[in-house]
């Protein structure tokens, strides 16, 4: 099955007008020797064929639409309105390039300005970009963005141990060539902001804190400007991650201090597809925009003086600086993004605020169920928004396969993968998907859990 | 070629930079054949007051749309002031290139020395009109 | 034509979308953690519905006409992958699921692995990377990681042709390296005595795109890659032009060590209005244990085969969270099954025709450099035409705009002043190419005719040409209605 309109007729005509006998003779350039090499791939399938097969393919996973879930650490199931797949399937904006353009792609470069005026609105910054990969890349060009404002003369940056591992993971992926030391996260205890600060120095590019953290804990506006001060006492900028929907509720780091703000967008209307694709949220202050990597829808008129959009600031990108650019990146999330600034039109002032609040509310019974409950505590030195961290009786993913077995239920994430000291530790995440009785039925498999004899 | 303007007081590097003297220090910008050939510039990018850099450094750069060119020192020396006014006027540096757009002020290492690795206007023209017969 | 932004559309009090009372019972909020406003449009559902498709309307896409744009490869997008992906047990499971109730998902991540290697040629295949760029970053840092691991920290430079996206250099620098570019020949390949001249043991390896942005295949690619290798360096493919040679030869084979695939180019997932895209990387076996992780491996069990994640020995690391860009993967794995090895093969016949055919109708009125060879998948022609000496490619460009059809690629390459990128695909009809000609040529003659009808181009879209000076200079990049 292709999607090649020619007739044979068509051919004819065609190599005719080139000048050739046959098709293969377009290949001459080709060494002889390796032209028309056979390819064993499985044979062609009607469509009718795949989609059955592609339907039996995702039945052999247990989905988050049949059993209730727990588990977040940077995905989240949340809801989806209607609207928003009905938006993004809009061919005109799915089957479109990137807007290179402008007088062709007012849609895409209109939607591009409106999320990033969204994105402002929800972090309190000045400027935001049309997105990057995911979270963790824009955390990664965070690092290389205050590397670029420290004009190169730093080459330390702080690192909370709560910000996502994998986050820190990429960032140390993408920052290996560079000389960098990356520092602060090999201890659970620089989490607290007051030791963060105590790392940060003269050579210091970057703080990088999340909030909420990596383990569900909100920080307070105070502590946050308190480390903001010192990072800029230091010359280094302050980035924060964040979850986009907390930010329904919770102070921005705009108001505290932050100089960057990356986070993971995909909770803002995309679906979970197994880790992608989502959205790298990225704003920051105009003074360091130009710094900045990635796409920037800006507003200008035409010849009429009619308003219209087009990406600005491209001498920044690698197409016009190329080895000199602020990063590499090119392609982004752009459908992402779209689907992130439907999902914050529909939902609105007054349902992002429902949503965090669901959310805060929920995962507070949770928590206050789970805590009464012989042989579990859950940790609550900060207060949290809709994650928490448990400690278990058993490790994690004996308990995890007790509850999808007996309860059809996805359990919480293991801490113990990334921090030793959190072994039997699992965080778990409430979301406005979770009814009270799923709550309840969790409470009721960790309490049947906590008195058995598993390994 | 186009009839450009030359500041006959000025001395001017190969990569089109020129650089005059004003007591114990010197000012330096991009010349009028520069902003052409970059048309509309949108921003200049400059250094930290008190870098240093030696001469032929890359200390900024001038863009324009579809365009960013390095600007290089065109002397020794360290930054003791830049024009942070060009920072919403960079519509200076096309209107005048010589005067209210200059770029950095240098206070220079081997001004003496230096000087005389760069050239008169005289000679600057002639170097710019050939480059534009090249097609550069 | 123009519509409100959403913001302008609100109205305090409006609501979209309600959500659900909650049914638990209520917590305490930490009142000195709450902020104080949330700036966001309060609209109705309907505002939003209509909002949103007047803005699609205003776009032009390839379900919409021919979207020519060289080394972008906007071919039809089968609407079967869109409904793939939507499968509730694809679009609703998490990534930090336990690998054996996620085992539907690790299979066809496995198998795409494979049909990628099989296609290209490679031992090992990553699906991480999310984009082109982003495979460019993890293959140069796989090379430099290989080299370094022996000993060869000498190695420093990366060889990039003048013809190169502008990715490949920013790749280099990110990756800590320095770029030196390799001029071209009077035939568009690689200059061999150049690239002869800057290969010595400081230099990592050499990134090609072949065939190139000239949409030539290079006749001498076989030569390059040795002379890398007999240099102690690699070879790293840009596979942004794959749609050219897929089943027509196997970068493997020519002597290339890395290449990246552009999922969203050759294996038509939808562009998105600039993504998400995906760009897995595919390596040697002597490069395998340097592959980003996780990827996917067979294990035998005692229950059977299971499909389990993998961190190679040797890894340059994680270079994205998760499973890389999944439901990108869904799609591309639905059309290379669709396909088969003899549909990608036609694919890439067609593309090649298509592209030569257009060359060979316009090669009389538009320039093309290197018009007298056969190109591949694409060709560079150039917006100059005789007698009409004030038209620039921009204009030749917006005026295209008028006849509906998406211009092609503009000044790039860089070697080609006035270059126009022109890359049709497989799956435009002879009858829209050659309606895409006749504007051409109707465009040169209105260039000699009424040149300004192209210096004021254009005048049926949406809005006119667009100020890009003052965007930058006032740089307006939020709405002030927050």
């Amino acid at each position: 099955m292709d999607y090649i309109p020619h007739t044979d007729t068509d051919r004819q005509a065609m190599l005719a007008a080139i000048g050739l006998q046959d098709v293969a003779d377009l290949f001459a350039d080709i060494p002889a020797a390796h032209r028309f090499p056979k390819l064993e791939l499985p044979p062609p399938t009607s469509e009718l064929e795949i989609l059955q097969e592609l339907q039996q393919m995702s039945e052999e996973n247990v989905d988050l639409t049949h059993a209730a879930s727990f588990l977040g650490a940077g995905a989240y199931r949340r809801f989806i309105p209607s609207v928003v797949n009905h938006i993004i399937s809009r061919s005109e904006f799915f089957t479109a390039y990137t807007p290179y353009q402008a007088e062709m792609s007012q849609g895409t470069l209109q939607a591009l300005f409106e999320y990033q005026t969204m994105v402002c609105a929800l972090t309190g910054m000045a400027a935001a970009n049309g997105s990057h990969y995911d979270g963790a890349t824009s955390t990664a060009e965070a690092i290389i963005m205050a590397l670029h404002v420290a004009r190169g003369a730093r080459r330390r940056i702080v690192l909370s141990p709560t910000l996502h591992p994998q986050y820190r993971a990429v960032a140390r992926t993408y920052t290996q060539g560079m000389g960098l030391s990356l520092v602060g996260d090999d201890h659970l205890a620089n989490a607290e902001p007051k030791a963060l600060a105590a790392l940060c120095d003269g050579d210091t590019a970057a703080i990088i804190v999340q909030n909420p953290d990596f383990l569900g804990c909100l920080y307070t506006p105070g502590d946050m400007q308190a480390l903001a001060d010192k990072a800029h006492d230091c010359g280094a900028l302050f980035v924060v991650a964040v979850d986009p929907v907390s930010l329904g509720l919770f102070t921005p780091p705009g108001a505290y201090g932050a100089d960057i703000v990356v986070g993971e967008g995909q909770a803002l209307g995309n679906t979970l597809s197994f880790g992608g694709p989502y959205l790298g949220l990225f704003a920051c202050r105009m003074e360091h925009v130009r710094r900045s990597a990635g796409r920037i829808v800006g507003e200008t008129t035409d010849a009429q003086g009619r308003r219209g959009f087009v990406l600005t600031l491209s001498t920044r990108e690698q197409h016009i600086r190329r080895d000199k650019a602020t990063s590499n990146i090119c392609t982004n999330q752009a459908l992402n993004a779209l689907a992130a600034a439907v999902y914050l039109s529909a939902l609105g002032k007054a349902g992002l605020r429902q949503v965090a609040a669901l959310s805060y509310h929920k995962a507070h019974y949770a928590a206050d169920c789970i805590a009464s409950l012989k042989g579990y505590q859950v940790l609550r030195e900060r207060p949290f928004f809709d994650e928490f961290v448990v400690q278990c009786p058993h490790p994690v993913a004996a308990i995890n396969r007790h509850l999808l077995e007996e309860w059809d239920i996805v359990g919480g994430y293991d801490l113990g993968q990334d921090y030793p000291e959190l072994a039997n530790h699992a965080l778990l995440c409430v979301t406005e998907m979770n009814s009270r009785a799923e709550i309840d039925d969790l409470v009721d498999a960790l309490s049947e859990v906590s008195e058995m004899k598993i390994k | 070629m186009k009839e450009y303007t030359y500041d006959r007081n000025a001395r001017y590097a190969r990569t089109h930079e020129w650089v005059r003297l004003d007591g114990s220090e010197v000012v330096s910008g991009v010349s009028d054949v520069a902003q052409d050939l970059l048309s509309d510039v949108v921003f200049v990018d400059l250094p930290a007051v008190g870098a240093t850099f030696k001469q032929g450094d890359v200390f900024g750069a001038v863009e324009s749309v579809k365009a960013a060119e390095d600007v290089y020192m065109p002397l020794s020396g360290t930054i003791v002031a830049v024009n942070g006014e060009l920072a919403d006027n960079a519509e200076w540096v096309n209107q005048d290139p010589y005067g209210k757009a200059w770029f950095i002020r240098i206070k220079p290492a081997n001004a003496a020395a230096e000087m005389a690795t760069l050239m008169d206007a005289a000679s600057y023209k002639k170097y710019a009109e050939e480059e534009a017969a090249q097609g550069h | 034509m123009t519509e409100p932004l959403i913001y302008e559309l609100s109205s305090p009090g409006r609501k979209g979308v309600v959500m659900p009372e909650p049914d638990v019972p209520l917590a305490e909020l930490p009142s000195d953690l709450l902020r104080a406003d949330l700036p966001l449009p309060e609209v109705s559902e309907i505002d939003v519905v209509r909002h949103f498709v007047r803005l699609s309307q205003l776009n032009h896409a390839v379900d919409v006409g021919m979207y020519p744009l060289g080394s972008c490869t906007m071919k039809y997008n089968p609407k079967v992958n869109e409904v793939a992906v939507r499968l509730p047990g694809f679009a609703w499971t998490h990534p930090l699921q336990e690998p054996e109730t996620v085992q539907g998902n690790l299979a066809l991540l496995y198998e795409l692995q494979e049909m990628l290697a099989e296609a290209s040629g490679f031992a090992a295949v990553s699906l991480q990377p999310a984009a082109g760029a982003h495979g460019e970053l993890t293959g140069v840092l796989i090379m430099r990681n290989y080299l370094y691991d022996r000993g060869q920290r000498q190695r420093t430079k990366i060889l990039v042709p003048d013809s190169a996206h502008g990715t490949n250099p920013a790749s280099t620098t990110m990756s800590g390296l320095t770029v030196v570019e390799v001029p071209s020949d009077a035939r568009g390949n690689v200059d061999l005595a150049a690239l002869k001249a800057a290969l010595d043991e400081t230099v990592v390896g050499l990134m090609l795109t072949n065939p190139n942005t000239l949409g030539l295949f290079d006749e001498n690619v076989l030569d390059v890659t040795r002379l890398v290798h007999e240099a102690g360096g690699l070879v790293y493919g840009d596979g942004a032009n794959f749609n050219a040679i897929v089943g027509i030869c196997k970068p493997a084979e020519l002597g290339f060590d890395v290449m990246h695939f552009n999922l969203h180019k050759t294996f038509s997932t939808p562009h998105g209005g600039g993504g998400p895209g995906a760009g897995p990387v595919g390596v040697t076996q002597e490069l395998a244990a340097y592959l980003p992780g996780p990827i996917v491996a067979l294990s035998e069990t005692e229950e059977g085969s299971l499909c389990l994640p993998q961190m190679p020995s040797r890894s340059i690391g994680r270079i994205k969270s998760f499973w890389g860009n999944f439901g990108v993967l869904v799609r591309a794995y639905t059309y290379i099954r669709m396909h088969g090895a003899e549909g990608l093969r036609r694919n890439s016949e067609y593309a090649v025709l298509n592209a030569n055919y257009l060359q060979a109708r316009l090669k009389g009125t538009y320039p093309v450099p290197h018009g007298d060879r056969t190109c591949m998948h694409e060709f560079v022609a150039q917006g100059r035409i005789e007698g009409a000496e004030g038209i620039r490619t921009m204009d030749v460009a917006k005026r295209l705009i008028d006849f509906r059809f998406h211009p092609p690629t503009v000044y790039f390459p860089l070697i080609v002043p006035e270059a126009l990128m022109i890359e049709p695909t497989e799956t435009e009809s002879k009858e829209t190419l050659d309606a895409f000609v006749a504007a051409l040529l109707k465009i040169a003659e209105e260039a000699r005719t009424d040149p300004d009808l192209l210096h004021t181009a254009p005048h049926t879209a949406p809005v006119s040409r667009l100020d890009e000076v003052k965007a930058a200079r006032e740089l307006k990049l939020c709405a002030p209605c927050y």
